[in-house]
């Protein structure tokens, strides 16, 4: 069991609760600076696309899981983040200014859509993002100077000072890059929810009424929230680009938006490790699938591979259990587990009962 | 001959024709939306597997109907697609959605779209993702009347979605259970407390809305072949629920009917993609001008 003694004020709003857990992160982020040493090519470039999915997934998780703005239609952002990018790039302009740009303008691209959707509540937002989404797609089309069109769009290598931090020559700057990126988003992030304005998200989040008669200004808020949120997102989709290389408007399909949303579901809403643990999920589960089914195949002659859309079954089924059966994810589930040792023998299982809340109507907020 | 005079007088027929084809397209998205409503009606809750749930009614029309499958007549094909649909969605809220009564609606979003994608792969691995064609009585047959063609399937799915839409709507006002379901959907405690079986209403009113979802599907397909990704049709339906406000059937039906009609005339009259983007485009404005839809019932709360 263990006491956590405060000696001052700062304490309270200390980023680590304690001692071990700032080593925790320590050593964490010390692993992952050594893993292109540890292991191979195949490997680290997973690790780098879940990378970029966490940062998606943070972004998502701003608005989802700490302001309660449900977003259906983010891989639109996504999309804008990276377009703006390797458009930018195309023209001439070096990585370290487009790569913000993109963020920024995704970001006030979100803030202005925002405006008006703060208005609507719940699942009107949501249905206002995917309204969004589908708007975006066909912009992307349209656009076709700028984003290629139908044919797709080239995203150009990356050199900072001259070093070379190509997805495919060189891999390795690509992941510390990666993670830089990642590990200063996530930074800031938790800074953030530490901070008036972080404090006032959540509010918002938990009741708006109260919020405003605490004299929240409950559209700034929401609409920061949310500028913020795609704002992030751009970046992911910038880094996404890079990634693939090669890309026109499929690859940010209405699919990726709700991967998205897996991932910040399972990861646990409300969590910035929640967006780690779904993007660690939604990569390593096709992986697991595929080399399950190469096993059933090998030792029983059991041939998987004919059936078509068995993954996204799966990842279906997945996502339906978490919701019925563990709806605070992943993050949630280690929470109990952690809060059961740490407390042995004294756990028990009403400390996380969940609070039932009856239904009431929408239609007089 | 004939030819020159049609074109003297085209663009006016051509409008036209682009209209009822429209009206009846937009009759197809109005019952989907209807399905939406129902569900919205009763538990406030947004069923996002709608779509699919219209092409798992019209696969398994198909399959009982269609010659090389059961073959059964197409009017008890119909009728039994639509009892094993009630069925079946009546089993969903049973066995899945009720497990997540209480929770946040959020919960509810995710789930049902994770349900459509169940739907799909069901239906994929029983009748595999090329098209099929839905053998159907009234395929092909036109009827002429002064210079304008009108399928007559278009006919019957305006008919039909006039009907249905007005059984509907005497269904919640006039019945008792209907009635239980409105009660259910604003305040579901209140509801409990007074004698409303909260939960046999909501189970009902999903059966219900499978079954609307397989007319839609059936009258979808009279139109053309269908495959598993016809679901996402969905999407286009909601827009049309959103524009009438999403607790009303008549405002689903003009919001589907709206979509419908704009639809064809901006392809006809603007780049394709502007037509694919004006459904949404609609919503949007309606959103920003009425969030509530065309039919708003939000009312501010009294603190």
């Amino acid at each position: 069991m263990r006491i956590v003694f405060k000696t001052s004020y700062d304490k309270d709003i200390d980023l680590h609760e304690h001692g071990w857990s700032r080593a925790k992160i320590a050593v964490l982020a010390a692993i992952m600076v050594l893993l292109p040493f540890f292991v191979g090519e195949y490997y680290l470039a997973e690790a780098a696309n879940t990378l970029i999915w966490a940062l998606a997934g943070m972004g998502l998780m701003v608005a989802v899981g700490h302001t309660g703005q449900v977003s259906l239609g983010h891989a639109a952002f996504l999309a804008i983040g990276a377009y703006t990018d390797s458009a930018l790039m195309n023209a001439g302009l070096p990585f370290l200014l487009s790569f913000p740009i993109a963020g920024i303008v995704t970001g006030i691209f979100g803030a202005i859509i925002a405006i008006p959707a703060v208005r609507m509540s719940g699942i009107y937002l949501a249905i206002a993002t995917l309204a969004v989404f589908a708007i975006v797609e066909e912009l992307v089309i349209l656009l076709e100077p700028i984003t290629g069109g139908v044919g797709g769009i080239m995203a150009p290598s990356i050199q900072i000072f001259g070093i070379s931090f190509d997805r495919y020559g060189a891999l390795d700057n690509f992941y510390w890059l990666i993670l830089a990126i990642v590990a200063l988003v996530t930074w800031g992030y938790a800074n953030l929810m530490r901070s008036p304005t972080g404090r006032s998200f959540l509010a918002v989040r938990d009741s708006e009424v109260s919020a405003r008669a605490l004299g929240i200004n409950v559209t700034r808020t929401r609409s920061l929230a949310f500028g913020l949120s795609t704002g992030v997102t751009g970046l992911a989709g910038a880094l996404m680009g890079h990634y693939i290389g090669f890309y026109n408007y499929e690859l940010f399909s209405i699919f990726i938006s709700i991967n998205l949303l897996l991932v910040v579901t399972i990861g646990g809403l409300g969590f910035i490790q929640g967006a780690f643990l779904g993007a660690l999920l939604i990569t390593a589960v096709p992986q697991v699938i595929a080399i399950a089914r190469d096993g059933l195949n090998a030792n029983f002659g059991i041939d998987l591979g004919g059936i078509p859309g068995l993954d996204t079954m799966i990842f279906a089924v997945i996502l339906i259990l978490f919701i019925i059966f563990e709806p605070t994810g992943l993050y949630g589930r280690w929470l109990k587990i952690r809060t059961w040792f740490e407390i042995f023998p004294l756990a028990r299982r009403d400390m996380f009962r969940r609070q039932k809340s009856y239904l009431k109507t929408e239609r007089m907020k | 001959m004939q030819e020159g005079r049609d074109c003297a007088r085209a663009p006016l027929m051509e409008l036209m024709q682009l209209v009822i084809g429209g009206l009846a397209n937009g009759c197809i998205y109005g019952l989907v939306a209807l399905g939406f409503v129902l569900i919205y009606k009763a538990s406030e809750g947004v069923n996002f597997a709608q779509g699919d749930m219209m092409m798992l009614g019209a696969f398994i029309a198909l399959g009982l109907g269609n010659a090389d499958e059961l073959g059964l007549p197409f009017g008890i094909a119909v009728i039994g697609a639509m009892a094993i649909m009630f069925v079946l969605s009546w089993g969903v809220e049973r066995v899945v959605v009720r497990q997540i009564f209480g929770q946040p609606q959020f919960a509810l979003v995710i789930l049902t779209i994770a349900m459509g994608f169940v739907f799909r792969f069901v239906a994929g691995s029983i009748w595999g993702y090329s098209p099929l064609v839905l053998e159907t009585p009234f395929a092909g047959q036109n009827l002429r009347a002064g210079g304008i063609v009108v399928g007559l399937a278009d006919l019957v799915t305006i008919g039909v979605t006039i009907l249905l839409t007005l059984g509907l709507w005497a269904f919640f006002a006039f019945t008792r259970i209907g009635l239980a379901a409105q009660a259910a959907s604003q305040n579901q405690m209140a509801a409990y407390i007074v004698g409303v079986p909260v939960m046999r209403v909501n189970s009902l009113i999903w059966g219900l809305s499978g079954a609307v979802a397989t007319v839609a599907g059936v009258l979808y397909a009279t139109k053309g072949a269908i495959d598993p990704n016809i679901g996402l049709l969905g999407i286009k339906a909601f827009a049309a629920a959103v524009i009438g406000g999403l607790g009303s059937l008549p405002g689903a039906l003009l919001g589907g009917l709206i979509i419908g009609v704009v639809e064809p005339i901006a392809g006809r009259y603007a780049p394709g993609e502007l037509a694919k983007m004006s459904p949404y485009i609609i919503m949007l404005v309606v959103l920003v001008a009425r969030p509530g839809g065309l039919f708003a019932q939000i009312q501010m709360k009294k603190v």
